[in-house]
């Protein structure tokens, strides 16, 4: 088709063409609530009372809007590890054994702390042990990507396994709390922890990863290192080309990766629940790569997604408690919702790259 | 684009028909429609007076014709029984004894080596040809096409013609593509010879047996690379001599790869300022590595580079080009630019966080815009805005913004690689004018190309590359032509 005929064929097709972009959406959703709902119905519950139960709780009342609020902050963080990495076109999926490594860190670090440091500098250095912890774990399946070429996804999911098996060892071994049965860290005194927000139960966890989304999303968007990590996620050829140093840019975006999601894990310990058990693994990585997808890799977009996410989460924890149901049920509608909307985007795409 | 036209072509059976033409001369495409990868707009095939349509390469073997395509279609990590029996329907077991059989038998009748047991990827290019053509044999095929077979040797040539010639003793009709003369003068009994697409030659068994060897080349030497008939087509006298002075001093850079288009052997050439120097060669001879090494892309395994006297081997590729030293991918989408960013962001590709378009790092989206704005208007360039994603523009527009992105005020030596490779004759004059002003601003331009009627009308002096080697450099001149085409095609 040439140039003319597009431009011709244009003011007719605008029109279809928002119809369905809204049509496509809305169907997927009608389509997820749909099988979630035969799902509740073959192990015996109302769907109604169910979506009931979980908008309430989770979105309606305020201590559910509350714990979604402080649940954000870790997997704001992750969002924002994660976004580093894919944006530079690196799969870091060893974030949940950075997460976890530096929660594991900053639960060692912060108890021992609290008695001799202002908690201002206890928090501060509980961060950046965690983070620095975190960029560790990445440092080695980054420099194999960089130099020996090996696929960062698989050695980064195997350094995941290590992680949590190096974690498991670390509390059980050395960072064992004498004083309680289960085997976990030394507890940081609630005193001790970050603040709550105002008269809230929120977590002043959450303005921390707010804070440090909307800076990875300016640095992505506006500096040369963001530019410089977005042309080498899109090309390496063209990075290599352009003059960029490409291995030394893809460990860089590697270890920022893990040091954020180091972050996570400590505004978790520092700001919830103040020691790590043995065998905890949230695995919250694996849950907000799809959500920072859809969201385009767009920081901010993510910040919506993870805030309807981890809305749901309550809810259905809550649900599930109410109403009896495995709170599993609820990854059946998140995971039909999420793979819906992923097929619409696609298909938007290619419909898109047909048209071009 | 016309990649044929209306092209005749006979094949025989009982005869090795040879068909010649530079790159681009339409030999991929004839092979295409042959094979039942792609349709003729026009004109019609027949086997033995039957008008047929391959529609797909699984139609175009059932009707006789066998492809030993130019890159080897065998499965590395199985052996050759084993990819042999890969033609049988999906629900037979394979029965290796009974292959490996077959495979005996084609080979001792033809004379060929066929390790039934050995794993594909072990084998030698030559072997693995051998196979590719047993494989083609044992489907009963009537024609045998085989696109560019390579011969890395002249004896690996000499046997390849042999087999060739017994193919065609025992009845098949064989259809030899390829562009070196050498190879094509040893196997042929018929030649056609193709260039921009037209059948400008043809040959019979008897006229060729009665023109001896030189003439022969001579011919088709002439019919493929446009003999004193055929006009230059851009008629550019060659420039006024450039001045002595050298703007870049190669001297025995050569760079090691695993193939034979990975790797330059010592290359020495001198680049004057507001000289253009053009290599030709046929693609694949290491044009690729020369470029990459002199841009600072790949790392040179020895040898030095100097820029204005001083040295520059040390130098990665933002050293260079802060230096002066530029480069134009032949790869405009995949490599000379970001197709997804717009055109400002990939005006500015080459000087990330450098002023005024960056201040401490962070950007000035205003200034980047006016860049980009100002490169549209200084070349001409076809787009609604500065924002338009580059791979949203014509391939002419994408060259002419990478040619604005490489010509600022810093630029010494410039460095094309097949830089009107794929574009439409307007977009490549264009290219080419604007390449010319530059250096008649002073510019050292090295123009790599395959396209030799490009480097005889823009070159001043001409290097012939093959196999990773400068073999020659020639004055552009009135015999030019003549000159580079035999040492091209390796008949000096």
């Amino acid at each position: 088709m040439t140039g003319d005929e597009m431009l011709a064929a244009e003011p007719a097709r605008r029109g279809a063409r928002l119809a369905r972009a809204g049509a496509g959406p809305l169907a997927v959703l009608g389509l997820a609530l749909a099988v979630s709902a035969t799902t509740l119905l073959a192990v015996g519950v109302d769907p109604l009372a169910y979506a009931g139960t979980v908008l309430d709780r989770g979105f309606a009342s305020t201590l559910g809007l509350q714990a979604a609020a402080t649940r954000m902050a870790p997997l704001l963080l992750l969002a924002a590890a994660l976004i580093v990495a894919f944006r530079a076109g690196l799969w870091n999926l060893g974030i949940d054994g950075q997460f976890l490594l530096g929660a594991v860190g900053a639960a060692a670090l912060a108890p021992a702390l609290a008695g001799t440091l202002p908690v201002w500098a206890m928090w501060i250095a509980g961060f950046a042990v965690a983070g620095a912890i975190g960029a560790a774990w990445a440092l080695l399946p980054a420099l194999l990507r960089a130099h020996q070429g090996v696929n960062e996804i698989v050695s980064s999911l195997m350094m995941t396994f290590l992680g949590l098996s190096l974690a498991n060892a670390l509390i059980k071994l050395v960072f064992l709390d004498p004083a309680t049965t289960v085997p976990q860290t030394a507890t940081l005194a609630v005193a001790d922890r970050l603040p709550r927000l105002f008269d809230t139960t929120i977590s002043g966890g959450l303005v921390v990863a707010l804070a440090v989304l909307v800076a990875m999303h300016l640095a992505m968007v506006r500096t040369a290192f963001g530019l410089r990590l977005r042309t080498l996620g899109a090309s390496p050829r063209a990075a290599h080309h352009a003059g960029l140093d490409v291995p030394r840019l893809t460990v860089v975006a590697f270890c920022l990766s893990g040091g954020l999601a180091g972050l996570a894990g400590a505004v978790t310990i520092l700001g919830v629940h103040g020691t790590v058990q043995a065998d905890w693994n949230p695995a919250y990585g694996l849950a907000v790569i799809p959500l920072v997808f859809l969201a385009r890799l767009n920081g901010l977009a993510a910040v919506a997604l993870v805030f309807a996410y981890a809305g749901v989460l309550i809810g259905s924890e809550s649900a599930a408690r109410r109403l009896g149901v495995p709170a599993d049920i609820t990854l059946v509608l998140v995971a039909s919702l999420l793979i819906g909307l992923a097929l619409v985007d696609h298909l938007g795409r290619r419909r898109r790259d047909d048209g071009a | 684009m016309l990649a044929l036209d209306r092209v005749d072509l006979t094949v025989h059976p009982g005869e090795v028909h040879v068909l010649l033409g530079e790159n681009g001369a339409g030999k991929s495409t004839l092979v295409a429609l042959l094979s039942g990868l792609r349709a003729p707009d026009g004109g019609e095939i027949r086997i033995a007076g039957r008008p047929v349509r391959p529609a797909s390469p699984g139609h175009a073997r059932r009707l006789g014709i066998a492809t030993v395509f130019q890159h080897p279609r065998l499965v590395p990590t199985l052996t050759v029984a084993e990819n042999l029996a890969l033609d049988g329907p999906w629900w037979r077991p394979i029965d290796r004894a009974k292959t490996a059989a077959a495979i005996g038998a084609v080979g001792a009748r033809y004379g060929l080596a066929l390790p039934a047991e050995a794993r594909a990827g072990d084998l030698t290019p030559d072997q693995r040809q051998q196979v590719e053509i047993a494989r083609a044999l044992s489907r009963g095929s009537r024609i045998l096409l085989l696109d560019e077979p390579a011969a890395a040797t002249p004896d690996a040539a000499a046997s390849l013609a042999r087999l060739t010639g017994r193919l065609a003793a025992d009845g098949l009709a064989v259809l030899f593509i390829t562009h070196k003369l050498a190879d094509a003068r040893q196997a042929g009994d018929r030649f056609t010879v193709l260039r921009a697409g037209r059948r400008v030659d043809h040959i019979a068994p008897a006229d060729a047996r009665a023109l001896d060897p030189a003439a022969l080349e001579a011919r088709l030497i002439a019919a493929m690379f446009g003999g004193a008939d055929a006009a230059q087509p851009t008629g550019q006298a060659p420039r006024a001599p450039a001045s002595p002075r050298p703007v870049l001093e190669v001297d025995g850079l050569s760079v090691s790869g695993a193939g034979r288009r990975d790797r330059i052997d010592p290359v020495t050439f001198t680049l004057g300022a507001g000289e253009i120097l053009g290599i030709a060669g046929i693609d694949g001879n290491g044009q690729a590595p020369l470029a990459e090494a002199v841009a600072g892309q790949r790392p040179a395994t020895g040898g030095r580079l100097r820029l204005d006297g001083v040295d520059i081997t040390g130098l990665g590729v933002a050293g260079r080009h802060r230096r002066g030293v530029r480069c134009i991918s032949d790869d405009r989408l995949a490599e000379g630019a970001v197709g997804a960013f717009p055109i400002a962001l990939n005006a500015v590709l080459k000087a990330i966080g450098r002023p005024p378009w960056w201040r401490g790092g962070i950007d000035r989206p205003a200034a980047i815009r006016a860049r980009g704005r100002a490169l549209i208007a200084a070349y001409a360039i076809r787009a609604p805005g500065p924002d338009t994603p580059v791979d949203r523009l014509s391939g002419g527009n994408i060259q002419r913004l990478l040619l604005a992105r490489e010509l600022d005020s810093a630029v010494r030596v410039l460095v094309c690689h097949k830089p009107t490779h794929g574009l439409d004759v307007l977009s490549a004059a264009d290219f080419r004018r604007r390449l010319r002003a530059a250096a008649g601003n002073g510019v050292g331009v090295l123009l790599i190309s395959g396209d030799l009627d490009e480097v005889l009308a823009l070159a001043d002096r001409i290097a012939v590359l093959v196999a990773g080697r400068i073999v020659a450099t020639v004055a552009n001149g009135a015999d030019a032509r003549t000159r580079i085409g035999r040492l091209m095609a390796g008949t000096p």
